[in-house]
């Protein structure tokens, strides 16, 4: 079967004229510090500052950037393992972010968590997730709180789940749709078609490769949107928003781009042709982006330049943050095992008696 | 397939003193209690609203309270275990049926991964205030995959706390502080519990969770059981009272965390312990009881701790096969006579 969402075509992307200067020069901003975060991230990797799993971001700054200005601060979002370049779009401090990812205690989740499990609970990012596709039931139930306790109207709540491509076909993505089908839930699961589930090209692991439709069979309509112009994204995510909040309706969409690294930090990605990596880098959103603002004139290269110089050092101060930020601490391990403490609790240390009488 | 519930239970209004009702009755008020008290309390399962729940402990409630609160949901435990989850997240406080405890493992990615760990993992920032109420338990000819006892997977797992009341009285006054935690509760039912009847206190009640009971006092022997299994223990332990042995039996209703110390206070005094658990031996409830007992009484042993429990075996269809795979009163008579016996007991 043939992959409709595949081409290696250079893409033309214009500006809308009615876009504020400072909007799209904000867009760009982010979309940079998302590249040096992620590109330094790696190499932290590499020094094995970070330990763990660590999938980035890069090739998916675009739809990143479009989907986190569609949210309101009101709503919620739910993220996959794949999850840096949102906790920094959603607004968590760069150095908080990667200060998780060393395991400091400053990190956005104490350093309990790491790469895939970036948490804020004010800006109403309820997580990353390590478990693919952990994420949907918790979503659609966050949806159903929302509804439980609100009218629908332009001002209401709203979730926003997201799930990479080879999810759509776990049983949880089919149950959940079923759910919010069913229940007029306010939520858009936003499919982030990179192509590759790992390494398995989509078409060899989902029966309706394309992916948008997948949620006739419950009602859900679906949009295909390219992942790859953060505006065209952007202006898809806030009008499924915009139907979850006054319809009571969710809505599937589903964002193209390429992964233009391996599936994590550690894989060389070698099952991939020399096309595809033609047609990803061709496709970058970052470089095609910084294009487009300086041929419409929104800003000249020399500001380019100065933005992305201001990502890296951003992106610099965030690591010296890390670097000196300290490790939690061994007596505070049981901290956060319950939220109401219990009678009996083990604290007991490997080799610890576990019998306190006396 | 469930089968559904029989219910004759009677009901008996008083306002003095407690009443006599069943385990059933226990849950259902303390439901209709918790649903009345809080409004983020609300209650989500398959067919617990139009059908009244399989075993009937939601009677009434949908008709009071409104499908809002008393939520019907698809064939889809991962999925509404998951919905559940995430409720509680935003500050709701669920609480879920699952049919069966088998049926849980369909939804186990759910409690294990999420909701046991978000607390956890996210730095606490989150809390995960939910119960699941579900039933285990075998010997209703319900054949392998629906007579399982599986409690042990769940209390394996930190940032879940497992009750599992014997009693109406424990029923209610568990499912209260179950109801009002903020950590994700695994709440332990039995298909051989519904219409077991007793005293019930009038008016709040509150459990500790984590706590340990000694049911019956005693002075040669130490009698551990916990749900459905306390219901041998006792009329065993009563037996034995009669032939002139004295028998401390101790109800765990909390398998995590559980009550180290008090098992192991019991046994310090008494020097011989049985364990009495509807699960399998191996890996079972009976064998974490049985090493806390040799880490924290060792000294004060006579004999080896025994463990009655169910026979290895998926469990089968037939009669005879399956009540001789479930452990039974003779059973644990018989093993309590030879601990008895190996320590030159005179009676």
């Amino acid at each position: 079967m043939a992959d409709k969402t595949r081409s290696t075509k250079v893409k033309a992307q214009s500006l809308p004229g009615n876009e504020s200067a400072e909007v799209l020069r904000g867009y760009y901003e982010q979309m940079a510090l998302v590249r040096a975060f992620e590109l330094r991230a790696s190499e932290m990797y590499a020094r094995a500052k970070i330990g763990g799993y660590c999938h980035l971001n890069l090739g998916e700054e675009a739809t990143v950037i479009g989907l986190v200005a569609a949210l309101e601060a009101r709503d919620y979002l739910y993220v996959s393992y794949r999850d840096h370049g949102y906790a920094l779009a959603r607004g968590m401090q760069p150095g908080a972010v990667m200060a998780e990812l060393f395991g400091k205690s400053t990190g956005v989740s104490g350093g309990r968590g790491g790469s895939m499990h970036m948490f804020d609970m004010d800006l109403r990012m309820l997580g990353g997730y390590g478990i693919v596709g952990g994420q949907i039931p918790p979503a659609t139930g966050a949806a159903l709180a929302v509804s439980y306790r609100s009218e629908a109207g332009p001002d209401s709540e709203a979730v926003m789940c997201l799930l990479g491509d080879g999810t759509t076909n776990i049983g949880a993505f089919h149950e959940s749709l079923n759910l919010a089908g069913l229940w007029n839930l306010p939520i858009v699961y936003v499919i982030m078609n990179n192509k590759l589930g790992m390494g398995t090209p989509v078409a060899l692991a989902a029966a309706e490769p394309d992916l948008y439709q997948r949620g006739w069979s419950y009602r859900i309509e679906g949009e295909r949107v390219d992942g790859d112009d953060p505006i065209a994204v952007r202006d898809a995510a806030r009008k499924a928003l915009e139907i979850a909040r006054v319809q009571r309706r969710p809505r599937i969409l589903e964002a193209t781009s390429f992964r233009l690294r391996g599936h994590s930090v550690v894989d060389p990605a070698r099952y991939r042709s020399k096309e595809d990596n033609e047609a990803a880098r061709s496709a970058d959103p970052v470089p095609l982006f910084r294009g487009r603002l300086i041929d419409s004139g929104v800003i000249d290269s020399a500001q380019a330049d100065e933005i992305d110089a201001k990502a890296e050092a951003r992106v610099t101060e965030a690591v010296a943050f890390a670097d000196d930020s300290p490790d939690p601490k061994v007596e505070n391990l049981f901290d956060y095992t319950y939220a109401t403490a219990v009678a009996n609790a083990s604290t007991a240390l490997p080799g610890d008696p576990v019998v306190t009488l006396s | 397939m469930t089968n559904e519930a029989k219910t004759n239970d009677s009901i008996q209004k008083s306002d003095d003193g407690p009443r006599v009702i069943t385990y059933r009755q226990a849950l259902n008020e303390t439901l209709r209690t918790e649903l009345l008290r809080d409004e983020n309390v609300y209650l989500i399962g398959e067919e617990i609203g139009v059908f009244e729940g399989s075993y009937k402990i939601t009677a009434g409630l949908l008709k009071e309270f409104g499908p809002k609160r008393v939520v019907d949901t698809p064939i889809a435990e991962e999925g509404f275990v998951g919905a559940a989850i995430g409720s509680a997240m935003l500050g709701l406080r669920p609480v879920v049926e699952i049919m069966t405890i088998n049926f849980s493992l369909i939804a186990i990615d759910q409690i294990v991964n999420h909701a046991a760990k978000m607390h956890a993992m996210f730095g606490g920032q989150v809390n995960v205030p939910m119960v699941i109420r579900t039933p285990g338990g075998g010997g209703q000819q319900l054949a392998a995959t629906h007579s399982q006892n599986l409690e042990v997977w769940y209390a394996h797992i930190p940032g879940l706390k497992v009750v599992a009341p014997s009693t109406p009285a424990d029923a209610k006054a568990l499912l209260t502080a179950a109801i009002r935690d903020d950590d994700p509760v695994i709440f332990l039912e039995n298909l051989g519990l519904y219409n077991l009847k007793g005293e019930v206190p009038d008016g709040e009640q509150v459990a500790e969770i984590g706590k340990a009971a000694v049911v019956k006092p005693g002075t040669d022997l130490t009698l551990i059981s916990y749900s459905r299994g306390m219901v041998t223990a006792l009329e065993v332990a009563k037996q034995f009272e009669s032939e002139g042995v004295s028998i401390e039996v101790v109800d765990l209703r909390s398998l995590r965390p559980l009550d180290r110390d008090t098992v192991c206070a019991s046994v310090r005094k008494t020097s011989r312990a049985v364990i009495f658990e509807d699960d399998l031996l191996t890996y079972g409830i009976g064998a974490e009881i049985s090493a806390t007992i040799g880490e924290g009484a060792f000294d004060f042993l006579d004999a080896p701790v025994r463990r009655v429990a169910a026979a290895e075996v998926p469990l089968p269809y037939a009669k005879p096969l399956e009540l001789a795979a479930i452990p039974d009163a003779a059973d644990l008579i018989k093993v309590i006579r030879e601990v008895l016996d190996a320590t030159r007991f005179e009676r």
